[in-house]
């Protein structure tokens, strides 16, 4: 086996290129601020257009992606270890549907034109209550399987929502406007959207982050590792909320963004000892930095209307797949 | 050092009865074998001790059931190999013998100084010092057993329950097991294995448990409890036991007649 780097450079790498694309994602956009610009308008001596560019419009949307991106990638990491499937992302659990679908709904019955946070509240409200229909579905069993299909179930159901929103949207508008949401997108969000996901990004991540050990343990299947000390439920319990907190969240303001849980996981894992635990935190990192990588390709790639961030992520991941692929396959 | 006490023990799966009215006592310093045919309850025998399984009837450890233990205290006190070789992902064996330090850590805290010992201890008399960087899942079938013990014993508990210790592994590896296991349990821990191979079972251990059909069919030394009429009722088996050796030599004959 290729040993890996030690895990201080894998991390202070990933920091770095988190801090990157931080940087990049405040100067660059439309309207490109130089480094100089950027600066004063930080210390606060800056020209006016730049400091209302910088405070108003880009560090929130920075601060967003840095955040949403890291639950994404952490979730991703947290749920592949503890279902033991590398095919596994936040929406196995219907939690990204569940949040989209509290989004739709805000959305259809015009409550979100009401109050710019009723849409996020509403997203992270239905995550929470398809984590307790979760939960009731999966009963008490803590067998991986369970889980997975009360998840597909859930997100069957959701994604069944978010369908009929479409087919009975009143008009044209309203219908492109559920779509877009559904897109993906980090743009025009302020501090307001930040504050609301930033502490669901905080407990959730926290949750998932503590306690890595017990999915190490569930390498050894589930009775390897209770009798290694492991209380399977409360892992289990810790997870659920962990995911339906920290990316129902992220969901709530960012919009369904997918496959950054599904391929950030996939693209660290060969730098660390490929233990789950291992992987947890150089997900979020890396899910930090690609989501705003992502979002700064975004702003730039021109085209005739803003490109959505979800789209973008999903052209993303197809290359990851396909890689693996050839590696199972032994063509690489 | 750790008494194992069992009385009246019974398991319901599903709906499926699986064991009843099982008593037996187990006593450090001894390796005892659970023998007796495919789905007999041997592996959910072991899987009571460990309150892995609900159980009725009382099972005691040191006089505390181990429903009642907290997880790690039970898992410091018994170490477990399960059934089978899974692995789900591809760790190196030295990460994977590191897993039987987790009862010894607390959330969060780093791998210390005297779990690093007992890690090398145990990968020293599993005899996978020089796989150490080799990934686990990638080993033969062999190799990939003795890293697994290596786990089990890194754990360093007074008791150790392994279910098949010895499948998939050829005659030379067989004995290094059962070896190993015999002299964890001379240097003191109770040892409990399930076993298919009677020869081996008869050779090492100090005690078998016959289990069929969810009840002890017989319990005693190997010389006892190894009877041709007792091979016949539990496994349909014809026999011969040759007992005027060291330890009793069993050799199958062929099916029993019905």
């Amino acid at each position: 086996m290729r040993a890996a780097p030690p895990r201080s450079v894998l991390l202070a790498a990933l920091m770095a290129l988190m801090l990157a694309a931080a940087i990049a994602s405040l100067r660059l956009g439309p309207v490109e601020l130089s480094a100089g610009r950027l600066l004063a308008a930080t210390l606060g001596n800056g020209d006016r257009v730049a400091h209302i560019i910088l405070f108003e419009l880009r560090l929130p949307r920075t601060l967003l992606a840095l955040g949403v991106g890291a639950m994404l990638g952490l979730s991703g990491a947290a749920l592949q270890g503890y279902l033991r499937n590398p095919l596994a992302e936040p929406s196995v659990l219907g939690a990204s549907n569940a949040a989209a679908l509290g989004a739709v709904a805000a959305l259809y019955f015009g409550l979100a034109a009401l109050h710019p946070l009723m849409l996020p509240l509403l997203s992270i409200g239905s995550t929470i209550i398809a984590l307790t229909l979760l939960f009731l579905l999966a009963g008490r069993s803590e067998s991986p399987l369970t889980l997975i299909l009360a998840g597909i179930a859930i997100a069957t159901l959701a994604g069944a929502g978010i369908s009929l929103a479409l087919n009975l949207a009143p008009n044209p508008f309203a219908a492109m406007e559920i779509m877009t949401w559904l897109l993906g997108s980090l743009e025009n969000r302020s501090f307001a959207h930040l504050w609301i996901a930033l502490p669901c990004i905080a407990v959730g991540g926290g949750l998932l982050l503590w306690g890595g050990r017990d999915l190490d343990a569930l390498t050894l299947g589930e009775d390897g590792a209770q009798a290694l000390g492991v209380d399977l439920r409360r892992t289990r319990l810790r997870l659920l909320l962990g995911t339906a907190i920290g990316v129902g969240g992220a969901v709530a303001v960012s919009g369904a963004i997918g496959f950054v849980g599904l391929i950030v996981p996939h693209l660290v894992r060969p730098f660390t000892d490929r233990s789950p635990s291992a992987i947890l935190l150089p997900s979020a990192l890396g899910g930090a930095a690609l989501l705003t990588f992502a979002d700064i390709g975004v702003r730039t790639i021109a085209s005739t209307n803003e490109l959505k961030l979800g789209v973008v992520t999903a052209f993303l991941g197809v290359p990851v797949f396909l890689i693996h692929l050839m590696r199972e396959r032994r063509l690489w | 050092m750790v008494m194992l006490t069992l009385s009246d023990v019974g398991v319901t799966l599903g709906r499926r009865r699986v064991l009843s009215g099982i008593d037996a006592q187990f006593a450090p310093g001894s390796l005892i074998g659970i023998v007796g045919p495919n789905g007999a309850g041997k592996s959910t025998l072991a899987r009571a001790m460990l309150a892995l399984v609900p159980t009725e009837g009382r099972i005691e450890i040191d006089g505390v059931a181990p429903a009642a233990l907290p997880r790690r205290e039970l898992a410091k006190r018994i170490a477990y190999l399960p059934q089978g070789q899974s692995l789900h992902w591809p760790l190196t064996v030295e990460r994977l013998v590191e897993l039987g330090r987790l009862p010894h850590l607390a959330p969060m805290s780093h791998v210390a100084a005297t779990d690093r010992h007992a890690i090398e201890r145990a990968m020293a008399r599993a005899d996978v010092l020089d796989l150490r960087h080799r990934d686990a899942t990638e080993l033969s079938g062999g190799e990939r057993a003795r890293a697994l013990l290596a786990r089990a014993l890194a754990v360093e508990a007074p008791a150790l329950i392994a279910d098949e210790p010895l499948a998939s592994l050829d005659p030379g590896h067989q004995i290094d097991v059962m070896e190993l296991l015999h002299a964890e349990a001379s240097a003191g821990a109770l040892v409990i294995a399930v076993l298919h191979d009677l020869t081996m079972a008869a050779r090492y251990c100090d005690r078998l448990l016959v289990v069929d059909a969810g009840r002890i069919a017989a319990d005693g030394p190997p010389a006892a409890v190894l009877t041709p009429a007792l091979l016949r009722t539990v496994y349909g088996v014809e026999a011969s036991v040759e007992t005027g050796g060291v330890w009793p030599a069993v050799t199958i004959l062929g099916r029993a007649p019905d």
